[in-house]
């Protein structure tokens, strides 16, 4: 009785116009689309456009946008910052949904951002003049208390004592050495404990973002146990001290994905670049912000000061970054000239 | 004997149990036998839909562009340009918005010309002074309710604004103002043509199952890609994600309606737009109201993913003091989000309630009276902001209280969760070794030795039991389409969390959701505690069960278990409320305790409305176990969240969703049709 009724109601309502409605449903659909792209030609695409600069969840990049944005704001630009992720900002910079990538680090970006310029689209906009350095380490109380005799030396890892110390409620026993997200540098580290003769006593967890590795950093030093995690220099967690634990060195080719066998697939990680990436049209239609852009070269004091006026300081990152122009006007002037 | 196993559902299950536990400990563990593990034939199937989507994108239908930057023309697919336009047309709209609220011509000055706008400076919009939000709030608050929300929606606002947080609430709200009308205008057209039209319906059905229980995450790569990143992208990720209960809500609602009303309607002549919009939708208003709740609490809820994908406002600011590891900062956001959803909750309920005065002859005077009142306090407001700007030297508090310059309690939250630690963090210690080592481990370890004969003998008999051979063959394909990827181990893993999550948080609600059913006002305060955590952004104790628990396992159940026992405990409530009272009164005459009457009438006839709610428990868990990738699992999870930056992230992404999305489907399945039957045994209805 009630479904009837339903089916007569939409009867009702469909009637034998099934067909004519259908027609006006696919024109007004069209009429719709036709209106969407008038309204995106009103967007006009030239230097009045805002610079979209993509910002991410640490300290150092998101003050370094701000500067950049204040900066760009002074030439005269519009800017608009727009919260992004690290990696698939590379494909936005290509498409030119993004502009400008500000903080390209080499062992955890240079993989997308050099799929992205293969694929067209994205410049490198020059190199940082910080060294940057990512690789595994232990915070500095771990040595000042002994924890690991030998440390930083890797040779200490190999102790029992020192591997009973590392060792976590799911590790069963071995030591542990918190990586992070595994995306990151996929398995170089498993690997590398191979290439040590570590892989019997210690073990590789990965961590699910950098935010629960520095919540572990935090949780250790409350607990005041030891942990191996993987940080990056520079970095906020240089003001309180890390200790990166000193690998064989590394040349090209020693690791097993890079064409290395077991024996030198040990080696730690190189000291590595920091650079800029823009969208290929950038340098036309906002050409001095593309010029600062390419001559900003932001040294280590630089970074760690951006990350320690948020960090330490508790400012919020767009003071911060006004306060970094301030500070360092000398170095601005001389990246504007 | 056979009759005796075609009785006694029991029995049936136990001999299913023994078979899977013969195939369990008698099939060999290699890799080349197909009951142990099936070979990955769909393993292509990732890399197929990112290869449409990136054809689609930049291949299909090429029309030529003029590129004003290169000065020539460009090749670009169509459905590109398309899918650019809705964009486009979104973000201008969200802009328009927060331009009002936050100042600026962006908007505006997009239809005029470039030169007459470098000659007019003048031609500026400030910000509205928070002071005449405030207002305004509470001017349209007593408009639509009374005192009541006037108060509510006036304290809300102001402390959006006092705790230094109004430009990104601003910025969240404008997101919400336009994501929420859409999603609802969506929602409603979809769920009555879908009501008009049974082949639309039976269209619909299954997307809005996959919609409703893949994990956020899974889609925002595959939005990301086809509407690029920012606020727009953001949004539509969130109408994806915040449409489907409407619909249904809303088919349900239309279903719902008695034909007298119908017939009612036309008898007394309505036309077709008469009947359905005088007639059929004020009759459906309470399920569509409830539509409209849903919509609002999943807009809010999805502020934080939105982020990941370019949405300004609380949702970023929340992720940012996270990464610096400030809990109580990142809380205070997160009571912000709730706020709005509460206000706008609040509000669009007595809009929908408001009833209209059709007899009522009123002045210009009269009609208009809140508008003039509102622009009497705008124009006060504004002057006050003026002046107030002299007198404050650095900061201007009668304008806009900058970020973070307003009062805080994150140093008592964060004191509050150092407390806990201190306090709890070795016994939580210990009882998290023992856990993991005797409990979790073990479990996981025996979720990985089951041969994918076993899975299918568990899922296929269970359905046989319940629902004959229909129900085997509707949760079999579900399951086989999992078991043929490469990522099947996964899959277990992730079966393993979501099954001890769900266990737990079904034990607990149930447990609360009775005592709070005793009374009216326990329930009351109870089910605003679930509204809370429904829209209290998870991400934020995802950093206190890290400090707590460390990188592991119990972190990522803890935090499931928190969210998912939001809705068991929500069920369990209303299933104890749908006992009818008579059979309370003649149960305590026949002499029984207060525990009595309790296991063996309340919790069995509030049952099947009880095990919905582990349906909801199922998708709630698994939502924060995929959630859980952030601080590390070894899950389908992990796979998802590490597509954000994979090349073939689209694909991965919304395949592995899928699997997700099969396994809440198949269990769905199951429950639903044991519950139906239930319910039919039970005589309730």
């Amino acid at each position: 009785m009630h479904q009837s009724n339903i089916d007569s109601i939409a009867l009702f309502f469909l009637g034998g116009h099934m067909s004519i409605l259908r027609n006006k449903l696919f024109g007004f659909l069209a009429s719709i689309v036709i209106a969407l792209t008038c309204l995106t030609n009103i967007a006009k695409a030239d230097s009045s456009d805002p610079i979209r600069i993509p910002v991410l969840n640490w300290s150092s990049q998101v003050v370094m946008a701000n500067v950049l944005a204040q900066v760009f704001e002074e030439q005269g630009y519009n800017v608009e910052l727009v919260p992004a992720e690290s990696a698939s900002r590379y494909e936005a910079i290509r498409t030119g949904d993004l502009h400008i990538a500000h903080e390209t680090w080499q062992s955890t970006m240079a993989k997308p951002m050099y799929e992205a310029m293969d694929k067209g689209g994205l410049i490198d906009a020059g190199s940082h003049a910080a060294p940057t350095l990512e690789d595994m380490g232990v915070p500095n109380w771990v040595i000042e208390q002994n924890l690991c005799p030998g440390l930083p030396s890797w040779e200490a890892l190999k102790s029992e004592e020192c591997q009973k110390n590392f060792a976590t409620a799911d590790s069963e026993g071995k030591g542990r050495w918190l990586e992070g997200p595994y995306e990151w540098h996929t398995d170089v580290m498993p690997n590398r404990l191979k290439g040590l003769g570590l892989d019997d006593t210690w073990t590789v967890k990965f961590a699910g973002s950098a935010d629960a590795l520095w919540a572990e950093l935090a949780a250790a030093k409350k607990e005041g146990r030891g942990t191996v995690i993987f940080n990056w220099t520079p970095n906020f967690t240089d003001a309180e001290g890390f200790t990166f634990i000193e690998f064989p060195p590394f040349f090209q080719g020693c690791r097993l994905e890079d064409g290395g066998s077991v024996d030198t697939t040990g080696c730690g990680s190189p000291v590595g670049w920091l650079k800029k990436a823009a969208h290929i049209k950038l340098p036309i239609t906002h050409t001095s912000a593309y010029k600062f852009l390419t001559k900003f070269e932001a040294n280590a004091t630089h970074i760690g000061n951006m990350a320690n006026y948020v960090d330490n300081g508790g400012m919020t990152h767009a003071d911060a970054a006004s306060q970094f122009i301030a500070d360092f006007r000398g170095d601005v002037d001389e990246w504007l000239k | 004997m056979k009759e005796k196993l075609k009785k006694s559902k029991p029995l049936q299950f136990g001999i299913l149990f023994l078979v899977f536990l013969i195939f369990y400990f008698l099939v060999p563990k290699s890799e080349s036998n197909l009951l142990w593990r099936l070979p990955p034939l769909f393993k292509d199937f990732p890399l197929w839909i990112n290869n449409t989507i990136y054809s689609a994108l930049y291949d299909w239908f090429p029309i030529k562009v003029w590129d004003p930057v290169f000065e020539m023309y460009e090749k670009k697919a169509a459905f590109r340009e398309v899918t650019r336009a809705i964009s486009a047309s979104v973000l201008f709209l969200i802009t328009f918005v927060r331009e009002i609220l936050l100042g600026g011509v962006q908007t505006l000055g997009s239809f005029i010309s470039d030169s007459w706008l470098n000659s007019n400076k003048w031609f500026t919009w400030p910000a509205l002074p928070w002071t005449v939000v405030v207002s305004g709030a509470m001017i349209l608050g007593f408009q639509l309710q009374g005192i009541r929300l006037a108060l509510l929606a006036g304290i809300g606002v102001c402390y959006l604004s006092i705790f230094g947080q109004w430009a990104p609430s601003m910025q969240t709200l404008s997101f919400v103002l336009i994501t929420a009308p859409i999603c609802f205008l969506f929602g409603l057209s979809l769920g009555i043509w879908g009501y008009l039209d049974k082949k639309v319906e039976a269209a619909l059905q299954p997307i809005l199952n996959v919609a409703q229980t893949m994990p956020h995450f899974s889609f925002l790569i595959p939005v990301m890609v086809l509407f690029g990143i920012g606020d727009h992208a953001g949004a539509i990720a969130t109408i994806v994600f915040a449409t489907p209960p409407m619909v249904r809500l809303t088919i349900l609602g239309l279903r719902k309606i008695s034909p007298e009303v119908v017939e009612s309607g036309l008898m007394s002549g309505c036309n077709k737009f008469q009947l359905l919009f005088k007639v059929l939708i004020p009759t459906a208003r309470t399920d569509i109201l409830i539509g409209v709740n849903q919509v609002i609490m999943q807009c809010l809820a999805m502020t934080v993913i939105a982020s990941f994908i370019g949405a300004k406002g609380l949702g970023f600011n929340l992720k940012l003091a996270l990464n610096s590891l400030k809990i109580g900062k990142a809380a205070e956001i997160g009571i912000c989000i709730v706020i709005i959803a509460v206000v706008l909750d609040k509000f669009s309920l007595a809009w929908a309630n408001k009833q209209k005065n059709y007899f009522a002859n009123l002045s210009f005077f009269q009609k208009n009276k809140y508008l003039i009142i509102f622009s009497i306090l705008l124009l006060i407001g504004s002057i006050i902001a003026f002046y107030a700007g002299n007198y404050f030297n650095e900061i201007n508090y009668l304008y806009i209280i900058p970020y973070e310059r307003g009062f805080s309690i994150s140093p008592l939250l964060d004191a509050f969760v150092d407390w806990v630690w201190e306090t709890f963090f070795y016994y939580l210690n210990a009882f998290n070794i023992f856990l993991i080592s005797n409990v979790l481990l073990p479990m996981k370890t025996a979720y990985l030795a089951m041969p994918v004969i076993s899975t299918f003998i568990l899922f296929m008999g269970t359905g046989y039991i319940i629902g004959g051979l229909r129900s085997a063959f509707t949760v079999g394909p579900l399951i086989l389409f999992i078991a043929l990827s490469e990522y099947w181990d996964r899959a277990l893993i992730t079966m393993y969390m979501a099954t001890f999550a769900v266990v737990i948080s079904t034990i607990i609600g149930l447990v609360v959701g009775s005592l709070s059913a005793q009374s009216e006002k326990a329930t009351k305060f109870m089910l605003f505690i679930c509204d809370f955590f429904q829209t209290f952004p998870s991400f934020v104790y995802l950093i206190p069960v890290i400090l707590l628990f460390g990188i592991t396992d119990t972190s990522v159940l803890l935090a499931a278990i928190i969210y998912a026992t939001i809705p068991s405990t929500r069920y369990t409530i209303e299933g104890l409320k749908s006992v009818p009272v008579s059979l309370h009164e003649a149960a305590s005459m026949s002499g029984v305790s207060r525990l009595q009457r309790w296991t063996t009438i309340e919790i069995p006839l509030a049952f099947p409305h009880i095990m919905l709610g582990i349906n909801q428990t199922l998708i709630f868990s698994l939502f924060m176990i995929v959630l859980g990738a952030l601080i590390g699992t070894e899950d389908l999870g992990q796979i998802i969240m590490g597509s954000l930056s994979r090349n073939d992230g689209a694909g991965v992404a919304l395949t592995l969703g899928i699997f997700v999305s099969f396994i809440c489907l198949a269990v769905d399945h199951l429950i639903r049709t044991w519950s139906e039957k239930q319910k039919k045994l039970l005589g309730i209805d």
